[in-house]
């Protein structure tokens, strides 16, 4: 991608110092940075959604971002794969870093981007085409794979978003058969199986009944294991029991970030402690 | 403050249910009579001989139009492979690359003024441009001014059905990190293959009835279409000038022509829908 960024804000940065043989210690991998955001602002046209928003997202883990509806969260995430530039007005200012490479930056592969930091949606969005090549499409786009390589492929992405036993005998029926969780999962599958670093989900159970909204959330528990998670969520409950960071976001601001215990027992911020408390939003 | 009657609403809502009604039945109405007045007379001309021989000499009975039907079915086809592409990759442009830019707004506009220019103008323009300067009538000016009503049509219908489709099928394909044609080419275009084959069979449907581009460019011809450099026969300037002819014979085979037309119509918009409704 682009240059080293400078050195004030050179992501990642391990936040457990190296121990005397070079190696880290055994928190590090957990603690190290996988996304810098600094002085983000976005516009909708004339208008700014976002005000200056910085923080930086721990790899390997899940941080979710809650907020009351129209504070920016979904704008948030949507910088981080650039998806938001399909729509003419809207534009980003700032530096969002992934590894120490700036995806706003100009020259950036944006496919390769993408690849590397997939996105689940609201809604359920299988493509029109059957389970199998759901998933295959994705792996066609990225991979020379074809034959017996892609139906393994296919297999273990499944399995990973734990949809596989609920489909093998239907793989090549039409996605969109399936029911809303298992669409939802599918989406999963489709996105892992590019074997992205980053999973960026905007809201993925508010269209998803409580048992299916259930399943979703363990299979987030077990994903983070491999990937960097980033949740948009108005549910705080959510929030509480999938994530080890939380971000407040309020009126395109980031009003506080940290551990999401810190941030559920001992908020800094008034406007934190309200919207957990539930006096508003 | 008294309670206003039910009666006056309820009389008003059967009126309208009535007149809506009536209105719906004499539209309906009118689509039926003129198909049964086709088909009843022009069922009369048609036999084995009608469709597969050429005509017969003024005056004489017997013969028929086969070479017509060749020559509307080429430069339908024609049209189509120059019509097609085009608006295709037109409406792709509008719906998808374009979108909100003022180069987009200008050729959408455009093409609704295409679509609204009488077609006889069209004839006349590629009178200008092909005929005039080759020197003679062609089946290729034909099938060109043709192609001239089938790219507007095709270019909207495309841009309306892609900007039906989703935004968030369409992030999501691109979230995949997909190039933006393929995500419209392979999820895309199957989200709305029905609309765009409806919009493409509509369009064919609606040139193969067109008369008067034909006039100045294709012309007519008594032969069979050996290439289509010179004058085509074909169906509807045939109607044309049989209709108008004092020989019985000639205005039956312009029945007869009329029918071929009317079915080959209702057969393509049947198969469309059949299609539409077993894709989904």
């Amino acid at each position: 991608m682009t240059s080293t960024p400078p050195p004030d804000v050179a992501p990642p940065r391990p936040a457990v110092p190296e121990t005397a043989d070079g190696t880290r210690g055994p928190a590090a991998a957990a603690e190290q940075t996988k996304i810098s955001v600094r002085n983000l602002n976005f516009y909708y046209g004339e208008q700014q959604a976002l005000h200056d928003n910085s923080l930086d997202v721990p790899a390997g883990s899940v941080t979710a971002i809650i907020g009351p509806s129209g504070c920016g969260k979904s704008t948030h995430i949507r910088v981080y794969n650039r998806i938001f530039e399909l729509y003419r007005d809207q534009r980003a200012t700032g530096e969002v870093w992934l590894d120490g490479e700036n995806v706003l930056a100009p020259g950036v592969d944006v496919i390769e981007l993408r690849r590397r930091v997939g996105m689940i949606f609201q809604k359920p969005t299988p493509f029109p085409l059957t389970v199998y090549e759901n998933l295959a499409y994705g792996l066609r786009l990225h991979y020379r794979v074809k034959g017996s390589e892609l139906d393994d492929r296919v297999e273990q992405a499944l399995r990973a978003a734990a949809l596989w036993d609920e489909v093998k005998d239907k793989l090549h029926r039409s996605g969109s058969a399936l029911s809303g969780g298992q669409q939802q999962r599918l989406c999963i599958a489709r996105a892992i199986a590019v074997e992205p670093e980053v999973l960026l989900m905007d809201e993925p159970t508010s269209a998803i009944d409580p048992v299916a909204t259930s399943r979703i959330e363990e299979l987030v528990v077990q994903l983070k294991e491999r990937y960097t998670i980033v949740i948009v969520t108005h549910n705080m409950q959510q929030a509480a029991r999938l994530s080890d960071f939380t971000g407040f976001f309020f009126q395109g601001r980031i009003i506080e970030f940290g551990t999401t215990t810190e941030l559920f027992t001992n908020p800094k911020q008034k406007q934190t402690e309200d919207y957990i408390t539930g006096r508003f939003g | 403050m008294t309670r206003r009657p039910a009666w006056p609403r309820k009389a008003m809502d059967a009126a309208v249910k009535v007149v809506s009604a009536l209105a719906a039945a004499l539209g309906l109405g009118f689509l039926a009579w003129i198909l049964f007045v086709v088909l009843r007379h022009g069922a009369a001309a048609l036999n084995w001989t009608f469709l597969t021989s050429l005509p017969s000499a003024p005056g004489s009975s017997g013969g028929g139009l086969g070479n017509a039907i060749v020559g509307t079915a080429l430069m339908t086809l024609l049209a189509c492979a120059l019509g097609v592409p085009v608006g295709l990759l037109a409406g792709v442009y509008l719906a998808e690359y374009g979108r909100g830019t003022r180069f987009a707004t200008t050729v959408r506009f455009l093409a609704n003024v295409m679509m609204g220019i009488p077609s006889i103008i069209i004839g006349l323009f590629v009178y200008a441009i092909l005929v005039l300067p080759t020197g003679h009538f062609s089946g290729w000016a034909g099938g060109v001014a043709l192609a001239l009503l089938v790219l507007p049509v095709v270019a909207r219908t495309t841009e309306d059905m892609l900007a039906m489709v989703p935004n968030a099928l369409r992030e999501s394909a691109l979230a995949l990190g997909s190039p933006h044609w393929r995500a419209t080419v392979q999820i895309l275009f199957r989200a709305c293959r029905a609309g765009l084959l409806t919009g493409v069979l509509l369009a064919v449907a609606r040139v193969s009835g067109e008369t008067a581009p034909l006039l100045f460019t294709a012309l007519n011809s008594p032969y069979w279409p050996r290439s289509l450099d010179g004058p085509t026969a074909n169906l509807t300037v045939t109607i044309f000038n049989y209709a108008m002819s004092p020989y019985p014979a000639w205005q039956q085979a312009a029945w007869g022509a009329s029918f071929i037309i009317a079915i080959g119509v209702l057969a393509l918009t049947v198969v469309t829908r059949t299609l539409a409704r077993e894709r989904k």
